[in-house]
């Protein structure tokens, strides 16, 4: 049977660098969920000395959406009749009553789609009805809103709108530079933003190390971070250039700015972030399911026994949380983190935890 | 007789001429044989041995699909499960719920691969039902298939009987089922092409139990796909699966799709795989025998059983580390970003 016969010798050199390490404790945290997923699914937390400690953070746009957002999102298909088009991951998110996919049980209309141009499509194909799109994500799936809200335009669509709960990752990096020597950061986000913000942070005298998303770019970006950590230096590395350039994607970046604006964003289990979020711009107030249909502000409530506040922020693992595995499962989650395939408790409890 | 429209009408279910007219033009001109006849029931000669029966319902959207139909699907999946118990599949019934408005053509195409594939896995169509329904109270067509078949294998095959130290081989690449359906849905917009792996497999399986008399465990990875099953088999016999990701075959259409919408191969349904657990000493003599049918041609071994960790699968990856495969059960949800 084949074994490890494709592994490349760098990449042998870098797991065994990071197998031996015994330099200073360094703790490094992966701040997208993309990564605390792959990193579990390759197990890649078995090649590190005991030395080097993985915080997951908070970075899984599902965990850190606000139960008072799906409370919202709720309200626009039972009490004002809108089709709400939403990412499937969404879909058992705990609101403060219930989820979108209990709303759909009490007669919602509430779809999944793969894009947000999927619900732009179909306003369009039906102008009879109003739709909306819950517009959540980071940098990354911010263009592909704006996006649709230009193809709305192009189109003349008068039923179709957004419900933004929008985020931006440097807001993320700044709340959580006292939870972590380094910063392992996304590779997706800066492919788009460029790397003036991963240089700021630097600037403050914040490391990182912008990562790809296989095993081989993972292991590579972990390695270099140990490396240089130990040089004692701040510093910033672009891991991932293949994807990654200094300015990003223009195009992107344009959109954005043509029909969105920064605002203060409520973070679950984190709180308010200032400027941390994206809303569409006054301008642009009617594709605003929020301010068209005046739905009122509020944060929901989350289960009180759910500890996903300190998992987001690397303050406590998964398993400390006395609902871990037990009354929160991926089938019942009670949490954001367990719901998304990118959340830390889901991961965790998928590929059962550090095996 | 009547001549048959191009689309199907409720008459067509009411019992009358129509009935007969469909009966006769499609279902009785494609699956003509001696035992099929007018009467209300067929008449069976006694198979000599223990025999084996299955039904399933077939319900899948679209009903046509890159690689196959419901047709074909509706009888892979109960000739596949008379295999799995070393049953060499005999009679076959077929119940048809047909919505309104399909059109003929397409039926005609359903039973002609329906009669194709049970001449290809040597079976026979004995007696079907049709009924029709309005508009809406289906979806073109659901298909129940029955089939009776004669154990052939001198020694039981079960899911209970896998062993430390036997090998763990899958027939094929997986997911490809699962995957060709998922893009022809067409709510994806991603352009890639994947054909079904849909195949009876009795001829293969045949050459498996004459190649290994000892074989323990032979299971198809249809839904929930070959992790569910690996699942099943490692609780029925309170055994640990280790598998080896890079052993592991997935088509790279299929690696690349499952990749954009954050799925995993493994839990993607298969219609023409087989997952055969067999001692150690037999695994060659089973890859020599079902290499050379074109169905599973792609046999390999993909991990072997074991007595630590009963009840789970674990996963050895490519950098040399081990994971559990998740268990199943939980939603395979589209990723966000
Ligand atoms: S286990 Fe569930 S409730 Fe506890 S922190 Fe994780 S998601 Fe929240």
């Amino acid at each position: 049977m084949k074994q490890n016969h494709q592994m490349s010798a760098p990449l042998r050199r870098a797991i065994d660098f990071l197998k031996t390490y015994d330099g200073p404790e360094v703790r490094i945290m992966e701040v997208c969920g993309t990564h605390t997923h792959e990193i579990f699914k390759q197990g890649i937390r078995q090649l590190l000395s005991p030395k080097i400690t993985l915080i997951s953070g908070p970075g899984c746009p599902v965990c850190v959406t606000p139960a008072g957002y799906i409370d919202r999102a709720v309200a626009l298909a039972l009490d004002h009749g809108v089709t709400v088009c939403t990412f499937g991951d969404l879909m058992r998110v705990p609101g403060t009553e219930m989820s979108l996919s209990m709303a759909r049980g009490r007669g919602g209309d509430v779809r999944v789609v793969y894009a947000p141009e999927d619900a732009e499509k179909l306003a369009a194909e039906h102008p009879e009805k109003p739709f909306a799109f819950l517009s959540v994500g980071f940098e990354t799936t911010t263009p592909s809103s704006c996006l649709a809200v230009d193809h709305a335009i192009r189109d003349g669509l008068d039923n179709f709108t957004l419900l933004t709960a929008n985020k931006t990752m440097p807001a993320a990096y700044e709340a959580m530079k006292n939870s972590t020597d380094l910063f392992l950061y996304p590779g997706h986000v800066h492919a788009i933003t460029g790397l003036a913000d991963v240089k700021k942070m630097q600037q403050e005298g914040v490391s990182g190390v912008v990562a790809g998303f296989t095993a081989g770019e993972l292991i590579t970006a972990l390695a270099i971070a140990v490396k240089k950590y130990g040089e004692g230096v701040p510093f910033y590395v672009n891991a991932y250039p293949r994807v990654v350039t200094d300015e990003g994607s223009p195009e992107a970046k344009q959109l954005v700015a043509k029909y969105m604006e920064p605002c203060d964003a409520w973070w679950r289990g984190i709180g308010m972030l200032p400027d941390s979020g994206m809303r569409l711009k006054k301008a642009y107030a009617r594709f605003d399911a929020a301010e068209r249909y005046a739905l009122p502000e509020g944060n929901g409530k989350d289960n009180p026994g759910c500890h996903c506040g300190d998992v987001l922020q690397g303050r406590c693992r998964p398993e400390d949380c006395p609902l871990f595995g037990t009354v929160c499962t991926p089938v019942h989650p009670t949490g954001a983190c367990m719901v998304s395939s990118e959340g830390a408790c889901s991961a965790y409890y998928l590929y059962g935890g550090e095996k | 007789m009547e001549a048959l429209p191009e689309q199907i009408t409720l008459a067509h279910g009411a019992g009358g001429k129509q009935t007969s007219a469909l009966i006769h033009q499609i279902f009785e001109r494609h699956f003509k044989n001696s035992l099929l006849t007018a009467d209300d029931a067929a008449v069976l000669p006694r198979p000599g041995h223990q025999i084996a029966m299955s039904t399933d319902g077939f319900v899948v959207s679209p009903a046509f699909f890159p690689g196959g139909n419901i047709g074909e699907l509706s009888i892979c999946g109960t000739v596949n499960d008379l295999s799995c118990m070393g049953a060499k599949p005999l009679y076959l019934t077929c119940s048809f719920i047909i919505e309104e408005g399909l059109e003929v053509s397409k039926l005609d195409r359903i039973a002609a691969s329906m009669a194709e594939t049970a001449e290809k896995a040597g079976a026979v169509l004995v007696a079907g039902d049709t009924k029709v329904v309005g508009k809406g109270q289906a979806d073109q067509v659901f298909i129940t298939t029955t089939g009776v078949g004669e154990i052939v294998s001198q020694n039981p095959l079960s899911g209970a009987k896998a062993a430390p130290g036997d090998a763990v081989l899958v027939t094929g690449d997986v997911g490809r089922h699962g995957c060709a359906v998922l893009l022809s849905r067409d709510e994806y917009g991603i352009d890639a092409h994947v054909e079904s792996d849909c195949a009876p497999l009795w001829k293969p399986v045949s050459a498996a139990l004459k190649a290994a008399p000892d074989l323990h465990v032979i299971r198809d990875a249809t839904r929930g796909g070959v992790g569910t099953v690996l699942y099943e088999i490692a609780h029925q016999s309170h055994v640990g699966i280790r598998l080896h990701s890079d052993a592991i075959p997935v088509d790279p259409s299929v690696a690349g799709v499952c990749g954009m919408l954050g799925l995993e191969p493994l839990y993607l349904a298969c219609e023409g795989r087989m997952v055969m657990i067999v001692p150690k000493e037999e695994a060659g003599a089973i890859i020599d025998a079902l290499s050379v049918f074109p169905d599973t041609q792609g046999i390999c071994q993909i991990g072997e059983v074991t007595a630590e960790e009963p009840e789970r699968v674990i996963m050895e990856t490519e950098i040399g580390t081990q994971t559990y495969l998740p268990e199943p059960g939980t939603e395979l949800l589209p990723r966000i970003c």
